[in-house]
């Protein structure tokens, strides 16, 4: 069977590589010629893929495996949250947005402590049965909107865009607790219980930085944390720009006092004006 | 306040290079982005063409400004190709739909958007060659106050504002007058109010902010800084329109009030820089 193969367009124009190979719509694919062995091979390790009959629509079989793949790329497969990879690019992005909206996004570091103890004490597969608990309780603490990533051994990270800075110290401290209440059940006669050190930093607004410049203050925090005793979250010291609120009063001083009759001219004029616009 | 100004390495080599040229070269920024500000470089540009001016607009924003957008233009060779050495930039200009040159950054300069010295060189040197071209250079920049951002308005002689009455724009506003008053020792800077709902505005809030200016911008020896209102461009429904079109509203709607408004921004601007 033959198979008309067509790669859809990327959705965004930034996303577009120079050498994006484009497929011409007339391409014709042998799905016979194709070594699929090793991606479906990988595939059924993965319990969450579910592929459609492949002798049904050759086209939609094989868009289920590339997307399965893809999901698989992105994911880390002991905890199911975003993998290092995803993580980058999402911070990536992330850091863009905020260069050119002037949004506030925060980004913690956490990591459990005297994790290598757990290890020790109980074997590797609790330790893992500790992380997977952990990662589980962080996904249940944020907003669907956040991306919550294991950045690598019992190391973790989660990305906030959006958030305000007066937020930003609570959200990691609630974070923080809800770990250090978890009972983790590691065998019917043993419950763990574990505590974090969080390092938080927002993106700075006013220098257009990179990634990993931001991973590194969110990370000097962590490290902070860790060397001022564990279980604690510590702060980057705000890049928020230094219009002090004495500034602001002086600023907006005057819409205070006459808010409402301003807002009242703001709405009597406009209508007027849109009527009177040379076409 | 040492968040927003550059390293002083940074800001030793600025305040050390050469002028470039002098009462030509405008850059024009805001602080908060989505302001207006590529809207208003445009227009302002296809203005000061209108006026018998040969005028060039620079993407300062090194790739990530929207000019290409707003004046539908995608050139295959750019600024990008000039610092990398491939294309002479006589080749990278364009000319835009309004009677004015363009140089568009090019998307590839988006991984110069940390200043190294030799982007610094470069850029010095493109704009050295280009300012006897031309009666007047805009320099449209980024958004926020990057180093960027802080070094392409220290090629200019001018500084353009944009702000909208938004407390957020306005508090983005100051931030960057204030840090060009503190570092590049700004003693004239123009404000231009986008997005007014009556008149008065523009001038009501630059007197606002030299109020602010006055009292919390260090005193430089020699003259205080001053703010001078150049004009408000009204909130215009014409002009959603056009950039939906991507059209130049000069061009595509000259009577409307937002188009008269830059007429006269222009004018303005001419008196005031070409003197």
């Amino acid at each position: 069977m033959l198979l008309n193969f067509v790669l859809p367009g990327p959705r965004c124009a930034h996303q577009t590589s120079p050498n994006w190979p484009t497929l011409r719509p007339d391409l014709m694919i042998d799905p016979a010629d194709l070594r699929l062995e090793g991606a479906l091979a990988l595939l059924e390790h993965d319990r969450s893929a579910c592929l459609p009959d492949a002798a049904k629509s050759a086209t939609a079989f094989l868009q289920s495996v590339i997307d399965s793949l893809c999901e698989m790329s992105l994911t880390d497969a002991l905890t199911g949250l975003a993998n290092r990879r995803h993580f980058r690019t999402v911070l990536t992005r992330e850091i863009d947005v905020v260069a050119r909206s002037g949004d506030s996004a925060l980004l913690l570091m956490l990591d459990i402590d005297h994790f290598k103890q757990i290890n020790d004490a109980h074997g590797h597969p609790v330790g893992d049965q500790v992380i997977q608990a952990v990662a589980r309780c962080l996904s249940h603490c944020v907003r669907p909107m956040d991306t919550v990533a294991r950045y690598g051994g019992e190391e973790f990270a989660v990305i906030l865009p959006c958030c305000q800075p007066l937020y930003g110290k609570i959200v990691a401290e609630r974070i923080r607790q809800s770990v250090a209440a978890l009972r983790i059940p590691a065998s019917e006669a043993l419950e763990l219980s574990v505590t974090i050190s969080i390092g938080g930093a927002f993106a700075p607004k006013w220098n257009r930085s990179s990634a990993t410049q931001w991973i590194d203050l969110a990370d000097a925090q962590l490290y902070c944390a860790k060397t001022e005793g564990r279980n604690q979250v510590k702060m980057d010291a705000e890049q928020e720009i230094s219009v002090s609120a004495e500034e602001k009063s002086l600023l907006f001083g005057h819409l205070n006092q006459s808010d409402a009759a301003w807002l009242e001219t703001h709405n009597n004029e406009t209508p007027a004006k849109t009527s009177t616009a040379m076409q | 306040m040492t968040e927003l100004v550059t390293p002083p390495s940074d800001a030793d080599a600025t305040a050390n290079s050469p002028p470039v040229a002098v009462g030509r070269v405008v850059a024009i920024t805001s602080g908060k982005g989505g302001v207006g500000k590529t809207f208003v470089s445009a227009n302002l540009a296809a203005a000061l063409a209108k006026r018998g001016k040969r005028v060039l607009v620079l993407d300062a924003d090194l790739g990530l400004a929207n000019l290409d957008v707003v004046l539908n233009l995608y050139p295959k060779i750019t600024l990008h190709d000039v610092f990398v050495g491939k294309a002479r930039i006589e080749e990278a200009i364009v000319q835009a739909p309004g009677g004015f040159s363009v140089l568009l950054a090019g998307s590839g300069l988006v991984e110069y958007s940390r200043l190294s010295p030799e982007v610094r060189q470069d850029f010095l040197r493109i704009m050295a060659g280009l300012t006897p071209d031309y009666d007047i250079v805009l320099l449209d920049t980024g958004a926020g106050i990057s180093d960027v951002v802080l070094f392409a308005v220290s090629l200019a002689s001018e500084v353009l504002v944009v702000a909208t009455p938004e407390p957020t724009a306005l508090t983005d506003a100051y931030a960057i007058i204030k840090v060009l008053a503190g570092q590049q020792k700004r003693q004239t800077i123009r404000l231009v109010v986008n997005q007014t709902a009556r008149l008065g505005d523009g001038r009501a809030i630059t007197a606002q902010l030299q109020q602010v200016v006055d009292r919390f911008v260090p005193k430089q020896p020699g003259q205080p800084l001053r703010l001078v209102h150049m004009g408000d461009i009204p909130a215009d429904p014409q002009v959603r329109q056009a950039i939906m079109r991507r059209q130049l509203l000069l061009q595509s709607m000259p009577g409307c009030p937002a188009a008269l408004a830059i007429a006269q921004l222009a004018a303005k601007l001419q008196e005031a820089v070409m003197r």
